[in-house]
Protein backbone atom coordinates (compact mmCIF):
# COMPACT_ATOMS: atom_id res chain seq x y z
CA UNK A 1 0.00 0.00 0.00
CA UNK A 2 1.42 3.07 -0.92
CA UNK A 3 1.43 4.96 2.73
CA UNK A 4 1.85 8.68 3.53
CA UNK A 5 -0.31 9.64 6.99
CA UNK A 6 1.45 10.37 10.14
CA UNK A 7 -0.01 6.61 11.94
CA UNK A 8 1.35 4.41 9.22
CA UNK A 9 4.76 6.11 8.59
CA UNK A 10 5.14 5.95 12.44
CA UNK A 11 4.50 2.16 12.12
CA UNK A 12 6.70 2.02 9.43
CA UNK A 13 9.71 3.60 11.29
CA UNK A 14 8.79 1.69 14.86
CA UNK A 15 8.67 -1.87 13.24
CA UNK A 16 10.76 -2.24 10.98
CA UNK A 17 15.00 -1.79 11.96
CA UNK A 18 17.30 -3.10 8.98
CA UNK A 19 17.58 -0.72 5.89
CA UNK A 20 19.02 -1.59 2.69
CA UNK A 21 20.34 1.83 1.16
CA UNK A 22 20.82 1.56 -1.75
CA UNK A 23 23.02 4.43 -3.61
CA UNK A 24 24.11 5.53 -0.51
CA UNK A 25 27.66 7.47 -0.77
CA UNK A 26 30.47 7.10 1.34
CA UNK A 27 31.12 11.15 1.27
CA UNK A 28 30.12 12.68 4.61
CA UNK A 29 28.45 16.05 3.38
CA UNK A 30 25.87 13.89 0.74
CA UNK A 31 22.33 13.63 2.09
CA UNK A 32 22.44 9.99 1.69
CA UNK A 33 25.19 9.64 4.21
CA UNK A 34 23.65 12.24 6.47
CA UNK A 35 20.56 9.99 6.57
CA UNK A 36 22.33 6.83 7.16
CA UNK A 37 24.61 8.50 9.93
CA UNK A 38 21.29 9.87 11.71
CA UNK A 39 19.27 6.45 11.62
CA UNK A 40 22.33 4.10 12.72
CA UNK A 41 22.29 6.73 16.12
CA UNK A 42 18.58 5.79 16.67
CA UNK A 43 19.53 2.24 16.24
CA UNK A 44 19.03 1.20 12.71
CA UNK A 45 21.21 -0.99 10.81
CA UNK A 46 22.20 0.65 7.74
CA UNK A 47 23.14 -1.94 4.70
CA UNK A 48 25.22 0.28 2.04
CA UNK A 49 24.48 -0.95 -1.31
CA UNK A 50 26.38 0.48 -3.59
CA UNK A 51 29.04 -1.33 -6.27
CA UNK A 52 31.97 1.37 -5.53
CA UNK A 53 32.84 0.82 -2.23
CA UNK A 54 33.39 -1.76 0.27
CA UNK A 55 32.22 -0.31 3.36
CA UNK A 56 30.20 2.46 4.50
CA UNK A 57 29.77 4.01 8.13
CA UNK A 58 31.16 0.62 9.42
CA UNK A 59 28.63 -1.69 7.46
CA UNK A 60 30.10 -4.25 4.93
CA UNK A 61 28.57 -2.36 1.16
CA UNK A 62 27.01 -4.96 -1.06
CA UNK A 63 26.85 -3.66 -4.79
CA UNK A 64 23.16 -5.47 -5.41
CA UNK A 65 20.83 -6.02 -3.01
CA UNK A 66 20.23 -9.64 -3.84
CA UNK A 67 24.06 -9.81 -2.34
CA UNK A 68 22.83 -9.31 0.79
CA UNK A 69 22.13 -12.14 3.00
CA UNK A 70 20.16 -10.78 6.14
CA UNK A 71 16.82 -10.25 6.54
CA UNK A 72 16.07 -6.54 5.01
CA UNK A 73 13.27 -4.90 6.39
CA UNK A 74 13.62 -1.62 4.16
CA UNK A 75 14.73 -0.64 0.91
CA UNK A 76 15.50 3.21 1.30
CA UNK A 77 16.37 4.29 -2.48
CA UNK A 78 18.54 7.35 -2.95
CA UNK A 79 18.62 6.84 -7.07
CA UNK A 80 17.04 8.77 -10.11
CA UNK A 81 13.86 8.09 -10.59
CA UNK A 82 14.15 6.01 -13.86
CA UNK A 83 16.28 3.43 -12.50
CA UNK A 84 13.59 2.33 -9.57
CA UNK A 85 11.67 -0.14 -11.54
CA UNK A 86 15.06 -3.22 -11.17
CA UNK A 87 15.48 -1.74 -7.21
CA UNK A 88 11.94 -2.82 -6.77
CA UNK A 89 12.11 -6.19 -8.62
CA UNK A 90 14.89 -6.64 -6.31
CA UNK A 91 13.22 -5.42 -3.35
CA UNK A 92 10.61 -7.88 -4.06
CA UNK A 93 12.99 -10.89 -4.57
CA UNK A 94 14.56 -9.71 -0.99
CA UNK A 95 11.39 -10.14 0.66
CA UNK A 96 11.19 -6.64 2.35
CA UNK A 97 8.50 -5.05 3.95
CA UNK A 98 8.87 -0.92 3.02
CA UNK A 99 9.64 0.43 -0.11
CA UNK A 100 11.08 4.07 0.49
CA UNK A 101 11.59 6.21 -2.52
CA UNK A 102 13.47 9.26 -0.72
CA UNK A 103 12.86 13.16 -1.59
CA UNK A 104 12.14 14.05 -5.26
CA UNK A 105 11.96 9.63 -6.67
CA UNK A 106 9.00 9.00 -7.77
CA UNK A 107 8.10 6.01 -10.25
CA UNK A 108 4.29 4.94 -10.37
CA UNK A 109 5.34 1.73 -12.21
CA UNK A 110 8.04 1.05 -9.20
CA UNK A 111 5.35 2.18 -6.21
CA UNK A 112 2.39 -0.35 -7.88
CA UNK A 113 4.75 -2.81 -8.16
CA UNK A 114 5.92 -3.01 -4.31
CA UNK A 115 2.01 -2.36 -3.43
CA UNK A 116 0.84 -5.11 -5.21
CA UNK A 117 4.01 -7.59 -3.97
CA UNK A 118 2.29 -6.52 0.00
CA UNK A 119 4.86 -3.95 0.81
CA UNK A 120 4.27 0.07 2.39
CA UNK A 121 5.58 2.05 -0.11
CA UNK A 122 6.79 6.06 0.69
CA UNK A 123 7.40 8.15 -2.30
CA UNK A 124 9.43 11.17 -2.03
CA UNK A 125 9.54 11.46 1.99
CA UNK A 126 13.00 11.39 3.61
CA UNK A 127 13.79 8.32 6.18
CA UNK A 128 15.77 11.04 8.25
CA UNK A 129 13.42 13.51 8.20
CA UNK A 130 10.07 11.80 8.61
CA UNK A 131 11.95 9.89 12.23
CA UNK A 132 12.65 13.33 13.18
CA UNK A 133 9.33 14.57 12.45
CA UNK A 134 7.51 12.05 14.30
CA UNK A 135 10.29 11.20 16.89
CA UNK A 136 11.49 14.98 17.87
CA UNK A 137 14.42 16.09 16.15
CA UNK A 138 12.86 18.10 13.80
CA UNK A 139 10.67 19.65 17.07
CA UNK A 140 14.11 21.40 17.95
CA UNK A 141 14.45 23.32 14.86
CA UNK A 142 11.47 25.03 14.13
CA UNK A 143 9.90 23.09 11.32
CA UNK A 144 6.58 22.57 10.98
CA UNK A 145 5.98 18.49 11.93
CA UNK A 146 2.41 18.81 11.62
CA UNK A 147 2.02 16.81 14.64
CA UNK A 148 -0.77 17.33 16.78
CA UNK A 149 -1.82 15.80 19.86
CA UNK A 150 -2.58 15.90 23.43
CA UNK A 151 -0.40 13.08 24.14
CA UNK A 152 3.08 13.28 26.02
CA UNK A 153 5.49 13.31 23.42
CA UNK A 154 7.71 10.55 23.01
CA UNK A 155 10.77 12.47 21.53
CA UNK A 156 14.20 10.78 21.68
CA UNK A 157 16.89 12.79 21.98
CA UNK B 1 -6.06 7.14 9.27
CA UNK B 2 -5.91 10.34 6.77
CA UNK B 3 -4.24 13.10 8.57
CA UNK B 4 -6.24 16.44 9.72
CA UNK B 5 -6.16 19.30 8.12
CA UNK B 6 -6.37 21.75 11.49
CA UNK B 7 -8.05 25.00 11.45
CA UNK B 8 -6.27 28.27 11.95
CA UNK B 9 -7.94 28.57 15.53
CA UNK B 10 -6.38 24.90 16.68
CA UNK B 11 -3.38 25.73 15.34
CA UNK B 12 -2.72 29.30 17.46
CA UNK B 13 -2.93 26.67 20.27
CA UNK B 14 -1.66 23.22 19.82
CA UNK B 15 0.89 23.28 16.82
CA UNK B 16 4.40 23.11 18.14
CA UNK B 17 3.84 21.71 21.34
CA UNK B 18 2.80 18.05 23.21
CA UNK B 19 2.93 17.70 26.65
CA UNK B 20 5.95 17.48 28.10
CA UNK B 21 7.92 14.44 27.99
CA UNK B 22 9.16 13.75 31.23
CA UNK B 23 7.04 15.51 33.30
CA UNK B 24 3.32 16.24 31.24
CA UNK B 25 3.48 19.54 31.73
CA UNK B 26 0.85 20.95 29.40
CA UNK B 27 2.37 24.05 29.22
CA UNK B 28 5.42 24.39 27.02
CA UNK B 29 8.27 24.84 29.89
CA UNK B 30 10.37 27.51 29.44
CA UNK B 31 13.77 25.88 28.78
CA UNK B 32 16.06 28.91 30.80
CA UNK B 33 19.24 27.02 29.71
CA UNK B 34 22.41 28.38 27.25
CA UNK B 35 23.26 25.20 26.57
CA UNK B 36 22.55 21.62 26.07
CA UNK B 37 25.05 18.32 27.32
CA UNK B 38 25.93 15.67 24.73
CA UNK B 39 25.74 11.92 25.10
CA UNK B 40 29.13 11.57 23.99
CA UNK B 41 32.26 13.10 22.01
CA UNK B 42 31.33 11.37 18.64
CA UNK B 43 27.31 12.79 19.55
CA UNK B 44 28.63 16.28 20.06
CA UNK B 45 30.46 16.39 16.06
CA UNK B 46 27.26 14.88 14.58
CA UNK B 47 25.20 17.69 16.47
CA UNK B 48 27.74 19.99 15.32
CA UNK B 49 28.21 18.39 11.79
CA UNK B 50 24.03 18.90 11.69
CA UNK B 51 24.07 15.23 11.12
CA UNK B 52 21.44 14.82 13.82
CA UNK B 53 18.93 17.27 15.17
CA UNK B 54 19.21 18.27 18.76
CA UNK B 55 20.26 21.18 20.89
CA UNK B 56 23.38 22.62 21.13
CA UNK B 57 23.29 26.19 22.61
CA UNK B 58 20.51 28.57 22.76
CA UNK B 59 22.43 30.87 20.79
CA UNK B 60 21.10 28.62 17.84
CA UNK B 61 18.39 26.79 19.21
CA UNK B 62 16.25 25.90 22.20
CA UNK B 63 13.39 24.37 22.84
CA UNK B 64 11.40 27.06 24.52
CA UNK B 65 12.16 28.80 20.86
CA UNK B 66 11.50 26.13 18.88
CA UNK B 67 7.91 25.85 20.04
CA UNK B 68 7.06 29.15 18.71
CA UNK B 69 9.09 28.76 15.56
CA UNK B 70 6.90 25.91 14.63
CA UNK B 71 3.47 27.42 15.63
CA UNK B 72 4.26 30.22 13.62
CA UNK B 73 5.34 27.93 10.54
CA UNK B 74 1.88 26.48 10.90
CA UNK B 75 0.18 29.11 11.27
CA UNK B 76 1.81 30.82 8.27
CA UNK B 77 1.43 27.21 6.53
CA UNK B 78 5.01 27.25 5.63
CA UNK B 79 7.96 24.59 5.73
CA UNK B 80 9.58 26.13 8.67
CA UNK B 81 10.78 29.34 11.00
CA UNK B 82 13.48 30.70 12.84
CA UNK B 83 13.11 32.75 16.02
CA UNK B 84 14.74 35.72 16.32
CA UNK B 85 15.48 38.89 19.17
CA UNK B 86 12.86 41.17 17.48
CA UNK B 87 11.43 42.05 14.12
CA UNK B 88 14.38 43.88 12.76
CA UNK B 89 16.25 41.21 13.60
CA UNK B 90 14.04 38.65 11.20
CA UNK B 91 14.51 41.11 8.63
CA UNK B 92 17.89 41.16 8.94
CA UNK B 93 18.94 37.54 9.01
CA UNK B 94 15.82 36.97 6.14
CA UNK B 95 18.20 39.07 3.79
CA UNK B 96 21.77 38.36 4.91
CA UNK B 97 21.19 34.58 4.66
CA UNK B 98 20.56 35.33 0.88
CA UNK B 99 22.45 38.78 0.20
CA UNK B 100 26.18 39.71 0.02
CA UNK B 101 27.85 42.97 -1.03
CA UNK B 102 27.16 43.58 -4.88
CA UNK B 103 23.33 42.35 -4.34
CA UNK B 104 20.54 44.50 -4.96
CA UNK B 105 17.08 44.06 -3.33
CA UNK B 106 13.74 46.14 -4.23
CA UNK B 107 11.79 47.05 -1.69
CA UNK B 108 8.17 48.87 -1.66
CA UNK B 109 9.14 52.50 -0.58
CA UNK B 110 6.22 52.24 1.82
CA UNK B 111 7.83 50.65 4.92
CA UNK B 112 8.18 51.04 8.53
CA UNK B 113 10.53 53.95 9.26
CA UNK B 114 12.76 51.20 10.96
CA UNK B 115 13.02 49.21 8.11
CA UNK B 116 13.69 51.71 5.79
CA UNK B 117 16.52 52.78 7.13
CA UNK B 118 17.85 49.32 7.62
CA UNK B 119 17.78 48.80 4.03
CA UNK B 120 18.66 52.56 2.84
CA UNK B 121 21.48 53.40 5.54
CA UNK B 122 22.61 50.65 7.28
CA UNK B 123 22.80 47.66 3.97
CA UNK B 124 24.22 50.33 2.09
CA UNK B 125 27.32 50.31 4.37
CA UNK B 126 27.55 46.94 4.05
CA UNK B 127 27.61 46.92 0.10
CA UNK B 128 24.07 45.81 -0.24
CA UNK B 129 22.17 48.33 -2.02
CA UNK B 130 17.69 48.84 -2.70
CA UNK B 131 15.45 50.48 -4.85
CA UNK B 132 12.46 51.60 -3.39
CA UNK B 133 9.11 51.67 -5.61
CA UNK B 134 5.62 52.49 -5.42
CA UNK B 135 4.33 49.37 -4.79
CA UNK B 136 0.76 50.72 -6.17
CA UNK B 137 1.77 49.44 -9.54
CA UNK B 138 3.06 45.85 -9.28
CA UNK B 139 5.34 46.84 -12.79
CA UNK B 140 7.50 49.29 -11.00
CA UNK B 141 8.74 45.98 -8.92
CA UNK B 142 10.19 44.42 -12.37
CA UNK B 143 11.46 47.68 -13.80
CA UNK B 144 13.53 48.06 -11.03
CA UNK B 145 14.97 44.45 -11.21
CA UNK B 146 18.61 44.51 -12.21
CA UNK B 147 21.53 41.32 -12.83
CA UNK B 148 21.83 41.87 -9.21
CA UNK B 149 18.64 41.74 -7.68
CA UNK B 150 18.08 38.82 -5.22
CA UNK B 151 14.49 39.57 -3.96
CA UNK B 152 11.58 41.68 -3.79
CA UNK B 153 10.30 43.12 -0.56
CA UNK B 154 6.67 44.15 0.73
CA UNK B 155 4.49 45.02 3.82
CA UNK B 156 1.59 43.31 3.70
CA UNK B 157 0.05 45.91 5.01
CA UNK B 158 2.35 48.97 5.10
CA UNK B 159 2.89 50.81 7.98
CA UNK B 160 1.81 53.49 8.65
CA UNK B 161 0.16 54.29 5.32
CA UNK B 162 -1.85 50.57 5.63
CA UNK B 163 -1.65 50.71 1.84
CA UNK B 164 -1.88 47.34 0.72
CA UNK B 165 0.08 45.27 -2.14
CA UNK B 166 -1.34 43.27 -5.24
CA UNK B 167 0.45 39.83 -4.07
CA UNK B 168 -0.53 38.42 -7.00
CA UNK B 169 1.25 40.63 -9.13
CA UNK B 170 4.00 41.09 -7.40
CA UNK B 171 5.02 37.31 -6.87
CA UNK B 172 4.11 36.71 -10.17
CA UNK B 173 6.89 39.00 -11.21
CA UNK B 174 9.00 37.86 -8.66
CA UNK B 175 8.35 34.07 -10.12
CA UNK B 176 9.33 35.17 -13.31
CA UNK B 177 12.90 36.70 -12.43
CA UNK B 178 13.48 33.31 -10.22
CA UNK B 179 14.04 35.65 -7.16
CA UNK B 180 11.87 35.25 -3.56
CA UNK B 181 9.31 37.93 -2.16
CA UNK B 182 9.84 38.62 1.12
CA UNK B 183 6.90 39.76 2.86
CA UNK B 184 6.49 41.81 6.52
CA UNK B 185 3.16 40.29 7.17
CA UNK B 186 3.34 41.85 11.22
CA UNK B 187 0.48 43.37 10.63
CA UNK B 188 -1.96 41.06 9.45
CA UNK B 189 -0.93 38.19 11.27
CA UNK B 190 -1.00 34.72 10.02
CA UNK B 191 -4.84 35.14 11.03
CA UNK B 192 -5.64 37.54 8.83
CA UNK B 193 -3.81 36.91 5.48
CA UNK B 194 -0.87 34.37 4.65
CA UNK B 195 1.33 35.47 2.10
CA UNK B 196 2.42 31.95 0.76
CA UNK B 197 -0.90 31.38 -0.24
CA UNK B 198 -0.71 34.22 -2.58
CA UNK B 199 2.95 33.25 -4.10
CA UNK B 200 5.22 34.71 -0.75
CA UNK B 201 8.43 32.46 -0.14
CA UNK B 202 9.75 34.09 2.84
CA UNK B 203 7.50 35.94 5.71
CA UNK B 204 8.90 37.90 8.70
CA UNK B 205 7.19 39.21 11.52
CA UNK B 206 7.58 41.79 13.97
CA UNK B 207 6.42 39.17 16.82
CA UNK B 208 6.46 42.25 19.11
CA UNK B 209 2.97 43.16 17.90
CA UNK B 210 -0.10 41.41 17.75
CA UNK B 211 1.85 37.92 17.82
CA UNK B 212 2.71 39.11 21.52
CA UNK B 213 -0.62 40.96 22.05
CA UNK B 214 -0.20 42.17 24.98
CA UNK B 215 3.37 44.87 24.62
CA UNK B 216 5.42 42.58 26.62
CA UNK B 217 8.25 41.60 24.79
CA UNK B 218 10.19 42.43 21.97
CA UNK B 219 11.18 39.45 19.32
CA UNK B 220 10.34 38.06 15.40
CA UNK B 221 10.18 35.72 13.60
CA UNK B 222 11.07 34.16 9.58
CA UNK B 223 8.92 31.36 8.07
CA UNK B 224 9.96 29.78 4.90
CA UNK B 225 7.46 28.50 2.65
CA UNK B 226 9.43 25.27 1.34
CA UNK B 227 8.55 25.88 -2.09
CA UNK B 228 11.36 28.43 -3.75
CA UNK B 229 13.84 26.58 -6.14
CA UNK B 230 16.75 28.27 -4.42
CA UNK B 231 18.52 25.29 -7.35
CA UNK B 232 17.19 27.86 -10.64
CA UNK B 233 21.02 29.54 -10.70
CA UNK B 234 20.31 32.60 -8.65
CA UNK B 235 21.60 31.50 -5.75
CA UNK B 236 24.97 30.13 -5.39
CA UNK B 237 25.55 30.41 -1.46
CA UNK B 238 22.27 27.90 -0.84
CA UNK B 239 24.16 25.17 -3.19
CA UNK B 240 27.71 25.38 -3.03
CA UNK B 241 29.69 24.63 0.59
CA UNK B 242 29.13 26.98 3.25
CA UNK B 243 32.36 28.01 4.08
CA UNK B 244 30.37 29.60 7.41
CA UNK B 245 29.35 26.03 8.48
CA UNK B 246 31.49 22.91 7.67
CA UNK B 247 31.37 22.70 4.01
CA UNK B 248 27.40 22.29 4.38
CA UNK B 249 24.60 22.52 0.91
CA UNK B 250 21.85 23.81 2.80
CA UNK B 251 19.77 23.09 -0.02
CA UNK B 252 20.79 19.73 -1.20
CA UNK B 253 20.71 18.70 2.81
CA UNK B 254 17.78 20.36 3.96
CA UNK B 255 15.61 20.96 0.93
CA UNK B 256 12.64 22.79 1.88
CA UNK B 257 14.11 23.91 4.97
CA UNK B 258 17.47 24.13 3.87
CA UNK B 259 16.88 28.20 4.13
CA UNK B 260 15.96 28.55 7.65
CA UNK B 261 18.54 26.03 7.88
CA UNK B 262 21.21 28.24 6.65
CA UNK B 263 19.22 31.71 8.11
CA UNK B 264 20.31 29.40 11.66
CA UNK B 265 23.28 28.19 11.50
CA UNK B 266 24.90 30.89 9.34
CA UNK B 267 23.51 34.36 10.63
CA UNK B 268 22.07 33.91 13.75
CA UNK B 269 24.93 31.81 15.15
CA UNK B 270 27.54 34.46 14.07
CA UNK B 271 25.39 37.54 14.24
CA UNK B 272 23.93 36.91 17.40
CA UNK B 273 19.97 38.32 17.31
CA UNK B 274 18.63 35.30 19.78
CA UNK B 275 15.33 35.08 21.09
CA UNK B 276 15.16 34.87 24.98
CA UNK B 277 12.82 32.16 25.96
CA UNK B 278 11.14 33.67 28.22
CA UNK B 279 9.97 36.01 25.41
CA UNK B 280 9.05 33.01 23.53
CA UNK B 281 6.65 31.73 26.34
CA UNK B 282 4.74 35.28 26.17
CA UNK B 283 4.43 35.01 22.50
CA UNK B 284 3.00 31.70 23.04
CA UNK B 285 0.62 33.00 25.43
CA UNK B 286 -0.04 35.53 22.76
CA UNK B 287 -0.77 33.13 20.05
CA UNK B 288 -3.21 31.29 21.87
CA UNK B 289 -5.55 33.86 21.50
CA UNK B 290 -4.58 35.56 18.35
CA UNK B 291 -7.53 34.22 16.47
CA UNK B 292 -10.02 35.86 18.95
CA UNK B 293 -8.26 39.25 19.63
CA UNK B 294 -7.80 39.45 16.06
CA UNK B 295 -11.65 38.97 15.16
CA UNK B 296 -12.19 41.89 17.98
CA UNK B 297 -9.35 44.28 16.85
CA UNK B 298 -10.83 44.24 12.82
CA UNK B 299 -14.52 44.87 14.61
CA UNK B 300 -13.17 47.65 16.47
CA UNK B 301 -10.94 49.20 14.05
CA UNK B 302 -14.06 49.20 11.55
CA UNK B 303 -16.09 51.35 13.93
CA UNK B 304 -13.50 53.79 14.49
CA UNK B 305 -12.72 54.44 11.04
CA UNK B 306 -15.93 55.49 10.40
CA UNK B 307 -16.56 57.25 13.47
CA UNK B 308 -13.18 59.32 12.47
CA UNK B 309 -14.35 59.46 8.73
CA UNK B 310 -17.47 61.75 9.70
CA UNK B 311 -15.78 63.48 12.31
CA UNK B 312 -15.37 67.30 11.58
CA UNK B 313 -11.70 67.98 13.17
CA UNK B 314 -10.51 64.99 10.81
CA UNK B 315 -8.95 65.53 7.37
CA UNK B 316 -8.94 62.29 6.06
CA UNK B 317 -8.34 58.43 6.99
CA UNK B 318 -6.39 55.75 5.59
CA UNK B 319 -8.12 52.27 6.07
CA UNK B 320 -8.02 50.02 3.70
CA UNK B 321 -10.88 48.19 5.33
CA UNK B 322 -13.78 51.74 4.50
CA UNK B 323 -15.49 51.49 1.20
CA UNK B 324 -13.36 54.91 0.38
CA UNK B 325 -10.20 53.36 0.45
CA UNK B 326 -8.54 52.45 -2.99
CA UNK B 327 -7.22 49.53 -1.59
CA UNK B 328 -11.06 48.27 -0.78
CA UNK B 329 -10.86 45.69 -3.41
CA UNK B 330 -7.44 43.98 -2.45
CA UNK B 331 -8.99 43.36 1.06
CA UNK B 332 -11.86 41.70 -0.22
CA UNK B 333 -9.11 39.34 -2.10
CA UNK B 334 -6.47 39.24 0.33
CA UNK B 335 -8.17 39.93 3.56
CA UNK B 336 -11.49 38.42 3.65
CA UNK B 337 -11.36 38.84 7.87
CA UNK B 338 -10.39 42.15 7.34
CA UNK B 339 -7.77 44.76 6.79
CA UNK B 340 -6.18 44.53 10.17
CA UNK B 341 -6.65 47.65 13.26
CA UNK B 342 -3.89 50.31 12.51
CA UNK B 343 -5.45 53.27 11.00
CA UNK B 344 -3.98 56.56 9.86
CA UNK B 345 -5.76 59.89 9.96
CA UNK B 346 -4.92 63.31 9.04
CA UNK B 347 -6.04 66.31 11.76
CA UNK B 348 -7.37 69.48 10.10
CA UNK B 349 -4.97 72.31 11.57
CA UNK B 350 -1.45 70.62 10.71
CA UNK B 351 0.98 69.54 13.33
CA UNK B 352 -0.05 71.76 16.08
CA UNK B 353 -3.45 69.92 16.22
CA UNK B 354 -1.85 66.39 16.33
CA UNK B 355 -0.05 67.52 19.33
CA UNK B 356 -3.03 68.62 21.17
CA UNK B 357 -4.47 65.67 19.89
CA UNK B 358 -1.70 63.36 21.28
CA UNK B 359 -1.35 65.53 24.74
CA UNK B 360 -5.35 65.49 25.28
CA UNK B 361 -5.74 61.80 25.11
CA UNK B 362 -7.00 60.21 28.38
CA UNK B 363 -6.38 56.34 28.33
CA UNK B 364 -5.10 55.55 24.54
CA UNK B 365 -1.28 55.36 24.95
CA UNK B 366 0.96 57.87 23.80
CA UNK B 367 3.77 54.89 23.02
CA UNK B 368 5.72 54.07 19.78
CA UNK B 369 3.88 50.52 19.03
CA UNK B 370 1.16 48.50 17.82
CA UNK B 371 -0.64 45.27 18.16
CA UNK B 372 -1.05 46.01 21.81
CA UNK B 373 -4.62 44.81 23.21
CA UNK B 374 -4.99 48.65 24.30
CA UNK B 375 -5.18 51.36 21.45
CA UNK B 376 -1.91 53.30 20.95
CA UNK B 377 -1.72 56.66 19.63
CA UNK B 378 1.61 58.08 17.95
CA UNK B 379 2.63 60.85 15.47
CA UNK B 380 4.97 59.21 13.25
CA UNK B 381 6.58 62.54 11.81
CA UNK B 382 8.18 63.39 15.04
CA UNK B 383 8.67 59.47 16.47
CA UNK B 384 8.92 56.43 14.19
CA UNK B 385 9.80 58.30 11.07
CA UNK B 386 11.70 61.21 11.98
CA UNK B 387 14.90 59.98 10.98
CA UNK B 388 13.81 60.30 7.15
CA UNK B 389 13.60 63.92 5.93
CA UNK B 390 10.02 65.57 4.81
CA UNK B 391 10.50 64.24 1.23
CA UNK B 392 11.86 60.46 2.25
CA UNK B 393 8.74 60.79 4.90
CA UNK B 394 6.27 61.65 2.29
CA UNK B 395 7.61 58.69 0.04
CA UNK B 396 7.60 56.26 3.35
CA UNK B 397 3.37 57.78 3.02
CA UNK B 398 3.83 60.31 6.20
CA UNK B 399 2.41 63.62 6.03
CA UNK B 400 2.79 66.26 8.62
CA UNK B 401 -0.49 66.15 10.25
CA UNK B 402 -1.14 62.45 10.37
CA UNK B 403 -2.14 60.34 13.66
CA UNK B 404 -1.44 56.86 13.51
CA UNK B 405 -4.05 54.61 15.65
CA UNK B 406 -4.12 50.93 16.41
CA UNK B 407 -7.05 50.01 17.68
CA UNK B 408 -7.34 47.94 20.93
CA UNK B 409 -9.69 45.78 22.93
CA UNK B 410 -11.42 48.28 25.16
CA UNK B 411 -14.68 49.23 25.44
CA UNK B 412 -15.53 50.44 22.12
CA UNK B 413 -17.50 53.55 23.18
CA UNK B 414 -14.54 54.47 25.43
CA UNK B 415 -11.99 54.34 22.45
CA UNK B 416 -14.58 56.58 20.76
CA UNK B 417 -15.22 59.06 23.44
CA UNK B 418 -11.63 59.42 24.27
CA UNK B 419 -10.85 59.97 20.30
CA UNK B 420 -13.89 62.64 20.56
CA UNK B 421 -12.64 64.74 23.16
CA UNK B 422 -8.84 64.50 21.74
CA UNK B 423 -10.39 65.66 18.65
CA UNK B 424 -11.98 68.29 19.86
CA UNK B 425 -9.07 69.49 22.22
CA UNK B 426 -7.09 69.32 18.75
CA UNK B 427 -9.11 72.29 17.30
CA UNK B 428 -9.04 74.67 20.11
CA UNK B 429 -6.47 77.12 19.80
C1 LIG C 1 5.89 46.50 9.98
C2 LIG C 1 6.99 46.43 10.97
N1 LIG C 1 8.05 45.65 10.73
C3 LIG C 1 9.07 45.55 11.60
C4 LIG C 1 9.09 46.27 12.78
C5 LIG C 1 10.25 46.13 13.71
O1 LIG C 1 9.93 45.27 14.76
P1 LIG C 1 10.66 45.28 16.19
O2 LIG C 1 10.29 46.58 16.84
O3 LIG C 1 10.11 44.08 16.86
O4 LIG C 1 12.12 45.18 15.94
C6 LIG C 1 8.00 47.08 13.09
C7 LIG C 1 8.00 47.85 14.36
O5 LIG C 1 7.31 48.81 14.52
C8 LIG C 1 6.93 47.17 12.16
O6 LIG C 1 5.85 47.94 12.41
Amino acid sequence: MIVDDIQSLRRILKENRTIAMVGLSERWYRPSNFAAKYLQEYGYRVIPVNPNYESILGEKCYPRLEDIADPIDVVDVFQRSEVVVPIAHSAIKCSAKVLWLQLGIFNQEAEELAAQAGMDVVVNRCMKIEHARLFGGLNFIGVDTKVISSTRSTWVS
Amino acid sequence: MADREYGIETLCLHAGQLPDPVTGARVPPIYQTAAYVFDSADHAASLFNLQTFGNIYTRIMNPTNAVFEQRMAALEKGRAGVAVSSGMAAQLVALLTILQAGDHVVSAKTLYGGTHTQLAFNFRKLGIDATFVDSDVPDNFAAAITPRTKCLYVESIGNPASNLVDFEAVSEIAREHGLPLIVDNTFATPYLCRPFEFGADIVVHSATKFICGHGTSIGGVLVESGNFPWDNGNFPTMMEPSEGYHGIRFYETFGDFGYTMKARCEILRTFGPTLSPFNSFLFLQGLETLHVRMDRHVENAKVVAEFLENHSAVEWVSYPGLMSSPYFDLVQKYFPKGASAIMSFGIRGGVESCVRFIESVQFLSHLANLGDAKTLVVHPASTTHRQLDEEAQKAAGVQPNMIRISVGLETIEDILWDLDQALDASQKL
